[in-house]
């Protein structure tokens, strides 16, 4: 008979109605999945025992693998052997060009803006290689779950903009998994350590991998989180910790690594030599180091307070980042009530202690910090799979740059503003510029700065054919909504007449952590520039209008309605407007707009008795007041 | 009348209850829809109720409601891998005959 697990009371399934749901942690190196039995969460191993699964794929012409069987070839077969595919992510050719040329693959351009890899099997994309690691994960989960999965939780990081997030997406439904929900990687972690039932407070949730640095800043609030902020640094990792005591070694066995050209087995044995001591100083004072090859030759001792020595540098930029990433979230260190520990790297006893000493409270680590993630999403997908009734987990993530739209002259207005916790709509009412326009073109812009040009295009939409109105009349209520998953709905509605239209962002490629954090840092070193230069644009687009207004204003009435006198002086003050307007400083501009008001006044006056009279023109005054009463 | 545990499935119950931080027991019992008549319940238990049967068994709290005891009286749960899935296994001296998947039986 089949293998039965243990409910919650009154959730015991029907046979074949098995609500069973994973968790995966797709990891940029490694991989996880776990599940939750009989109200245990834990990662799945393999039948060797192995728990992780490093996220490589190799393409070899007639077959497929996936996992251990295809790092070992990493060395021998770099060409068709995927390593890191989580970077290419949501990326368009452009972003590859410049990472790939430090990667061994042959990336071929195709008619869409997504890059291919060149392999043996052929040709393929970066979700479709996560797909095939989500396909291992899966049947990984089924054979130790011995059932079809109903949903998945996936983690990605908390930075992750829409592209990478859809191209996630799209990963798990090539490999023919429902997805439950996207979960930010810090939030995961910190449902781990069950800390959504407990009190109500300030986390930070301290991720250092091998090779990238996350600090993320949650609020949990009657049992909701709230992403407050992100920051890190996508360079920063154990590796770089195993680069540093390998450096040394080579000091000490006096080399000078500036001017000496190791070979590569040479280097590959001195990072597992730098790697294995940073391992064992998290339990023993002090390690023996042996590394003896035909070019190198040292033996030798490193103490843990040696080691603390060279990684202090490192350590003291995680901690910087966690000052900035605090600020940024507005929140005083006094306000931080735990801090989960995450990624193999905080197995470092120093940056357990450093971390400690920051944020004035002792980690969390009783979780295996490589597994946390995965067990977190296990958890949450158990929920959403309905085996926890009344129970109910709402985990709010925020949007990582500001949403906005292209306004005249291409200045942006944020709709949605960066660290906004999702899901999330908003809407604004926009109008027309020109009378007689029937149609708008919605341009979605992602970015911190002011002008379009400096913030990175989503979408593009047309919302066409509504009745003209004159200029300003029409209300058109542009919406946007972001789902739980990070994914952007926009649309726009003319509001008198119900013409719709909207778009699904699915941009084809997306930004890195890196340009993001380029596209914060450019905000605020140009903070003062976008302010004179919006301030700017905005009085050259009411100088244009204000013109445009005029003009028409001139071709109607200026004969019937002015002296000759009158209209010398409304055109001097117009050529001065045109000319100002050219020009690139907006207070002249609005001081020209005034002359050009004044020099009016008596015209608009006229203008005005004139239309009066037109109106009333075969009507008596009578029948306006019978009018009035009823 | 009365339902075994073995040792290994009597030590996961346990660490299950731990785990999970609150609980009384066990519940094994029976539903009728499977679709060769019967499937069995599996459920921690927080209340126990008046028409409810409690045995003790290794240390662990069993709890049968009256109503599916006659149907699982005498069975053995166990625990126990099958390749990388684990589990609790029944064998009930009740059953005449399995559906295909083994997940529901008749008596």
């Amino acid at each position: 008979m089949a293998l039965l697990q243990l409910s919650e009371p009154g959730q015991s399934t029907a046979p074949h109605q098995h609500r069973l749901a994973v968790g995966i942690d797709l990891g940029t190196t490694n991989s996880l999945v776990a599940t939750v039995r009989s109200g245990e969460a834990a990662t799945l191993p393999d039948s060797q025992g192995h728990h992780s699964v490093p996220s490589v794929v190799r393409y070899s012409k007639d077959r497929i693998c996936v996992g251990h069987a295809a790092a070992e070839h990493s060395i021998t077969d770099p060409k068709n052997t995927i390593v890191s595919v989580k970077r290419f992510m949501g990326r368009g050719v452009d972003d590859l060009q410049v990472l790939g040329k430090k990667l061994p693959y042959d990336f071929v351009a195709t008619d869409s803006a997504v890059p291919r890899i060149h392999t043996a099997h052929g040709d393929v994309s970066a979700t479709e290689v996560s797909s095939e690691i989500l396909k291992y994960m899966k049947a990984r989960a089924v054979s130790a779950l011995g059932d079809e999965l109903m949903g998945a939780v996936i983690t990605v990081p908390a930075y992750f903009d829409d592209a990478q997030r859809q191209a996630t997406k799209d990963a798990a439904r090539l490999a023919d998994i429902n997805v439950l929900r996207l979960l930010n990687e810090p939030t995961a972690a910190a449902v781990a350590y069950g800390l959504d039932s407990g009190q109500e407070g300030v986390i930070a949730i301290y991720d250092l991998g091998g090779g990238t640095f996350d600090i993320s800043i949650l609020r949990l609030n009657k049992g909701v989180f709230e992403v407050l902020a992100t920051g890190g640094d996508s360079a920063l990792g154990g590796d770089d910790f195993d680069h540093k005591i390998a450096e040394w070694i080579l000091q000490q066995a006096g080399v000078d690594a500036a001017t000496t050209e190791l070979d590569a087995s040479t280097v590959r044995l001195l990072m597992q030599q730098a790697r294995a001591a940073k391992e064992a100083l998290s339990s023993v004072e002090q390690v023996e180091i042996n590394v003896s090859n035909t070019s190198l030759n040292w033996q030798g001792s490193l103490s843990r307070a040696q080691m603390n020595d060279l990684l202090d540098a490192l350590i003291k930029q995680t901690i910087l980042a966690c000052r900035r990433t605090l600020r940024d979230a507005d929140v005083v260190i006094e306000n931080i009530q735990q801090v989960v520990m995450v990624g193999g790297s905080t197995r470092v006893l120093r940056v357990r202690e450093k971390v400690a000493e920051f944020f004035a409270c002792e980690p969390l680590v009783s979780i295996d910090p490589d597994k946390v993630v995965a067990v977190g999403a296990a958890l949450q997908a158990d929920v959403l799979a309905g085996n926890k009734p009344g129970e109910e987990m709402l985990l709010l993530d925020i949007i990582p740059l500001s949403l906005g739209l292209e306004t005249m002259g291409g200045l942006v207005e944020k709709i949605i503003h960066r660290n906004t916790p999702i899901p999330v709509a908003k809407a604004q009412d926009f109008t027309t510029y020109k009378d007689g326009q029937t149609a708008m073109a919605i341009h979605v812009v992602q970015g911190e700065r002011d002008l379009v040009t400096d913030c990175r295009s989503l979408a593009r939409f047309d919302l066409c054919g509504f009745p003209p109105h004159v200029a300003g009349a029409a209300r058109i209520r542009v919406t946007f909504q972001i789902d739980a998953d990070g994914l952007l709905m926009v649309s726009a509605r003319e509001q008198n007449s119900g013409v719709e239209a909207s778009v699904d962002v699915r941009p084809s490629y997306g930004l890195s952590d890196n340009e993001i954090e380029t596209m914060l840092r450019d905000s605020m070193a140009h903070a003062e520039d976008d302010m004179q230069t919006r301030s700017l644009r905005e009085q050259q687009v009411e100088g244009e209008r204000v013109l445009a207004a005029l003009d028409a204003a001139l071709t109607a009435d200026g004969k019937t309605l002015l002296s000759a006198d009158e209209r010398a002086t409304i055109d001097v003050a117009r050529a001065e407007l045109i000319n100002m307007n050219s020009k690139d400083d907006a207070d002249a501009i609005k001081a020209a707009i005034k002359q050009v008001e004044a020099s009016c006044e008596a015209f608009v006056a006229r203008r005005m008795n004139s239309s009066i009279k037109q109106a009333m023109r075969g009507h008596s005054i009578d029948e306006y007041a019978t009018h009035h009463e009823e | 009348m009365a339902i075994t545990l073995t040792e290994p499935a009597a030590a996961r119950v346990k660490t299950f209850l731990a785990n999970r931080g609150k609980g009384v027991g066990m519940r094994v019992g029976v539903k009728t829809n499977g679709c060769s008549g019967m499937s069995y319940v599996l459920e921690f238990v927080d209340e126990i109720n008046a028409e409810d049967e409690v045995f003790e068994v290794r240390g662990v709290k069993v709890i049968v409601d009256k109503k599916s005891l006659v149907y699982v009286n005498g069975t053995v749960v166990d625990f126990t891998k099958e390749g990388l899935n684990e589990g609790f296994k029944f064998t009930n001296p009740n059953e005449k005959g399995q559906c295909g998947c083994g997940e529901s039986f008749t008596v």
